[in-house]
C-alpha cells in the first residue's frame, strides 16, 4: 500500500466518522462542528486528487461561508442547549434500511462502471489547471452559458432569501 | 548563487541519501524539518512582536513602555511568558470543555498556516501552490471559526456576543477583501504568491493603490483590531470572545493576534510592495528575507498607527462601511482594472502603469465627490426640524388627556 | 507541486502541536486549585442570570446569507482572472457582465434596506 492510499484511507475514515457524528451528536453546535470536520475531510480528498483549486474553494465556501451560516442558524433557534429529547424517532430502522439500500445500490452501479478500471489520462506537462478552468468557464464552446446562468441563479437566490427572510415591519 | 537555507537543505539531503535512506523519506524528513524551523522562527518573532507592540503603543500614548528588564525592556516579553505559564488555568463552569480548549489552538495554528505559502526570498518558500491567494482566504476563514468556538464554548454572554460580532464583521469584510485580492491576481495572471512577486515590475502598489488600501482596511477588520475591534470592545463587552480565558490560553489568543497582524503586513508586502524584491536580491537571494521583513514591519507600523489613532466604529457604521462603501468601490475598481488591462494589451510598462495609476486617482476623486454629496445631504437631513420638536401644545394636551 | 502539498499537509499536522506544547507546560507547573466561586462565569461582578445561549436576531442571518452568495460569485471569478492572458475581449466582457449581475444583487439588497443595521 502506498503512502497515498494510507493517507486517503485515514481521510476517508475521519470524514465518514465525522459525518456519523453530525447526525448522532446531541448538541446542534457540536453537529455543526463535526460537519466542518467532515467538509474538511472532503477538502483533503480533493487535495489528494491533485485538485488544488477545489481544495481551497471547498474550505472557503463550505467551511468559511456555509458552516458559518449554519452555526448562525443554530444560534438563532431558541434553546439549543436544552434539547434533551431522544435523538431518533420510531422510524429509525426504516431510515437505516433505506440508506443501506441506497448505498448498496449506488455501490453496485458504480462497481459495474468500467471507468474504474481505466487509469485517467495524465494532464499534459506544464498545463495550469486553474488557467484551463478559467478559459473553459468563459469560452463559448465550453461553459460560458452555465457560468452566466450561475450568476443569475445566485442573484435569484439572493433576492429569494431577502424576500423570505426579511419581512418589512 | 544559492542561499544558506537551500545549501543546508541540499547538504542534509545528500547526507541522508548517503546513509542509504530512500529519496522519498529524505524529502519527508526535510519537509518536517522545514516546517519546524519555519514555525519556530515565527514564534520567536512573535515574542519580539509583544515587545514591539508594547513599546510602540507606549510611544503613541506618550509613555515609555517596558523599560525595566534588560536594555529597553527587551526581556519583558519573556517575563510575560513565564507569568502566563505559571498562572492557574480556569475553565468556567458550564463551559463546553473540549471546544473551549481547542479554540486557542485554532487561533495560533491558522495564523502559522498562512506563512506556508508566503515566499521569503526567490529561493526560500514553503509551498509554491498555484492557489495561494485563496489558500490565505481559506485559512483566515478557519481562524474565524476559532473565535466562534471560543465565544460559544465559554458559557458567557459577553463571549457569545463577541463571537457574534466577530462573525458579522468577518462576513461583511471578507467580500471586499476577496474582490480586492482578485486585482493582484488579475494583474499577475496567477494565484501563486511567488508568481505574483515575479510579476511585480513595477510594484503593484503603483498599478493598484486602491486595491492595496482596500485589502489593508479589510484585513485590519478581519484581524479585529481597532478601529474594527467591536468583537472585543473593552468598554462594551469587556473582552469579548476571550473573556473567560486565563493564563497561556489567553496568551495564545494574544500571540495569534499579534502574529496575524504581522502576517497581514507580510501579505500586503508580498501582494503589493514587491515582496522580497529589492536591490541585489538576484545575486544574494537571502537578502530577500530582509527586504520582505523590512516592508512587513513598515506595514505593521501603519497598522499600529491606525489602531492607536482611530476610535472604534459602531456596528452599524462598520457594516455600512463595508457593504455600502468598500464593496461597491472594489467592484467598480475590478471592472475598470479588467477592462483597462485588456484594452492596453501590448502597451509599454510605463504607459500601462501611468494609465492604471491615473484611473485609480480618478476613481478616488469620484468617490470623494460622491461622499461629499452624501455628507451634504446627510447634514441637511440632520439639521432640519424634526417632527417631535414641532408638535403643538394642543397635541401634548391631547396625549396627556388620553392617559 | 506534490512536495508543496506535502509541506502544507505536514504544516497542518504540526501547526497545532506548537500551541499545544505551550498549553502542556502550564498543566505541569501551574497551580490547580479550582473552587466553585472561582470558576463562576464573569458577568459584571454579579451572578449570571438566565441562559447564556439566548436567541439572536435574524439580521445576523441575512448578512451571512448575502455574504455566502457574494463569496460564491467572486470565487468563480478567480479562474477567470488567472486565465486573463488567454481571453479575448469578448470573454472579458462576459466576466464584467457576471460582475454587473452581482452589482444588481447588491443594489437590490441595498434598496430593500437589508444593509441597514436596525
Amino acid at each position: 500500500m502506498s503512502v497515498y492510499q494510507i493517507v486517503f484511507l485515514i481521510t476517508a475514515v475521519v470524514t465518514l466518522g465525522a459525518a456519523v457524528m453530525v447526525v448522532s451528536a446531541r448538541s446542534l453546535v457540536h453537529s455543526a462542528l463535526w460537519l466542518i470536520l467532515a467538509l474538511f475531510g472532503v477538502a483533503v480528498t480533493f487535495a489528494l486528487l491533485s485538485a488544488p483549486f477545489f481544495t481551497v474553494v471547498q474550505v472557503v465556501i463550505y467551511i468559511g461561508a456555509i458552516s458559518i451560516l449554519m452555526i448562525f442558524a443554530i444560534m438563532l433557534t431558541r434553546r439549543v442547549m436544552q434539547d434533551t429529547g431522544p435523538g431518533v424517532n420510531q422510524g429509525w430502522w426504516m431510515a437505516l434500511l433505506l440508506s443501506f439500500l441506497l448505498f448498496g445500490g449506488l455501490a453496485w452501479m458504480l462497481s459495474t462502471w468500467e471507468g474504474f478500471g481505466t487509469a485517467l489520462p495524465a494532464l499534459p506537462e506544464g498545463v495550469d489547471q486553474v488557467k484551463a478552468l478559467g478559459v473553459a468557464l468563459v469560452s463559448p464552446n465550453a461553459y460560458v452559458l452555465p457560468f452566466e446562468v450561475a450568476s443569475v441563479l445566485l442573484l435569484a437566490a439572493l433576492i429569494g432569501s431577502i424576500v423570505v427572510a426579511w419581512e418589512k415591519k | 548563487m544559492g542561499d544558506p537555507i537551500n545549501l543546508i537543505g541540499d547538504w542534509l539531503r545528500n547526507l541522508m541519501t548517503g546513509w542509504g535512506l530512500p529519496e522519498n523519506l529524505a524529502t519527508f524528513i526535510l519537509t518536517v524539518m522545514g516546517v519546524v524551523v519555519m514555525a519556530s522562527f515565527l514564534l520567536i518573532l512573535d515574542i519580539a512582536l509583544v515587545w514591539l507592540e508594547r513599546k510602540v503603543v507606549a510611544r503613541f500614548q506618550d509613555r515609555i513602555g517596558p523599560n525595566r528588564l534588560g536594555p529597553f525592556g527587551i526581556i519583558q516579553p519573556f517575563a510575560d511568558i513565564i507569568k502566563l505559564l505559571i498562572k492557574e488555568d480556569i475553565t468556567p463552569q458550564g463551559a463546553d470543555r473540549i471546544i473551549y480548549n481547542i479554540a486557542p489552538l485554532f487561533a495560533l495554528a491558522t495564523v502559522l498556516m498562512m506563512w506556508a505559502v508566503i515566499p521569503f526570498a526567490p529561493t526560500i518558500l514553503g509551498a509554491d501552490v498555484n492557489v495561494a491567494v485563496l489558500y490565505i482566504v481559506a485559512t483566515g476563514a478557519v481562524g474565524t471559526l476559532g473565535v466562534i468556538m471560543a465565544g460559544w464554548a465559554s458559557n458567557n454572554k459577553y463571549a457569545l456576543l463577541g463571537a457574534f460580532r466577530t462573525v458579522a464583521q468577518m462576513v461583511s469584510y471578507e467580500v471586499p477583501m476577496v474582490i480586492a485580492l482578485l486585482i493582484p491576481v488579475l494583474l499577475a495572471r496567477s494565484m501563486g504568491l511567488q508568481a505574483i512577486v515575479d510579476a511585480q515590475q513595477p510594484w503593484f502598489i503603483l498599478v493598484a493603490p486602491l486595491a492595496a488600501a482596500i485589502f489593508l482596511v479589510t484585513s485590519i477588520a478581519e484581524l479585529g483590531r481597532a478601529p474594527f475591534d467591536i468583537n472585543e470592545a473593552e468598554s462594551e463587552i469587556v473582552a469579548g470572545f476571550h473573556i473567560e480565558y486565563t493564563g497561556m490560553k489567553f496568551g495564545l489568543f494574544y500571540a495569534g493576534e499579534l502574529l496575524h497582524a504581522l502576517t497581514v503586513s507580510a501579505l500586503v508586502s508580498t501582494l503589493f510592495l514587491g515582496g522580497w524584491r529589492g536591490p541585489f536580491v538576484d545575486q544574494v537571494p537571502i537578502l530577500g528575507v530582509f527586504y520582505l521583513f523590512v516592508k512587513a514591519f513598515l506595514i505593521y507600523y501603519v497598522i499600529m498607527w491606525i489602531r492607536y489613532s482611530f476610535p472604534r466604529l459602531r456596528i452599524d457604521q462598520m457594516l455600512g462601511f463595508s457593504w455600502k462603501f468598500l464593496t461597491p468601490l472594489a467592484l467598480v475598481l475590478l471592472i475598470l482594472t479588467a477592462i483597462l488591462d485588456k484594452a492596453m494589451e501590448g502597451a509599454t510598462p510605463l504607459v500601462y502603469t501611468l494609465v492604471m495609476l491615473g484611473m485609480n486617482i480618478l476613481l478616488v476623486w469620484a468617490t470623494v465627490q460622491v461622499l461629499r454629496t452624501y455628507a451634504r445631504v446627510e447634514r441637511r437631513r440632520v439639521a432640519e426640524r424634526r417632527p417631535v420638536a414641532t408638535a403643538t401644545e394642543a397635541d401634548f394636551k391631547e396625549l396627556i388627556g388620553q392617559e | 507541486m506534490q512536495n508543496d502539498w506535502l509541506f502544507i499537509g505536514i504544516f497542518l499536522i504540526l501547526a497545532p502541536v506548537f500551541p499545544g506544547l505551550a498549553l502542556l507546560i502550564p498543566r505541569l507547573i501551574a497551580p490547580k486549585k479550582p473552587n466553585p466561586l472561582k470558576s463562576q462565569t464573569y458577568e459584571c461582578g454579579i451572578e449570571t442570570y438566565g441562559d447564556t445561549w439566548v436567541q439572536f436576531k435574524a439580521q445576523y442571518y441575512i448578512f451571512a446569507l448575502a455574504f455566502l452568495i457574494f463569496d460564491v460569485e467572486i470565487v468563480f471569478l478567480y479562474p477567470w482572472a488567472v486565465a486573463f492572458d488567454q481571453l479575448p475581449l469578448f470573454a472579458v466582457m462576459e466576466g464584467v457582465i457576471f460582475i454587473l449581475i452581482l452589482v444588481v444583487g447588491l443594489l437590490y439588497a441595498w434598496r430593500k434596506g437589508i444593509l441597514e443595521w436596525v
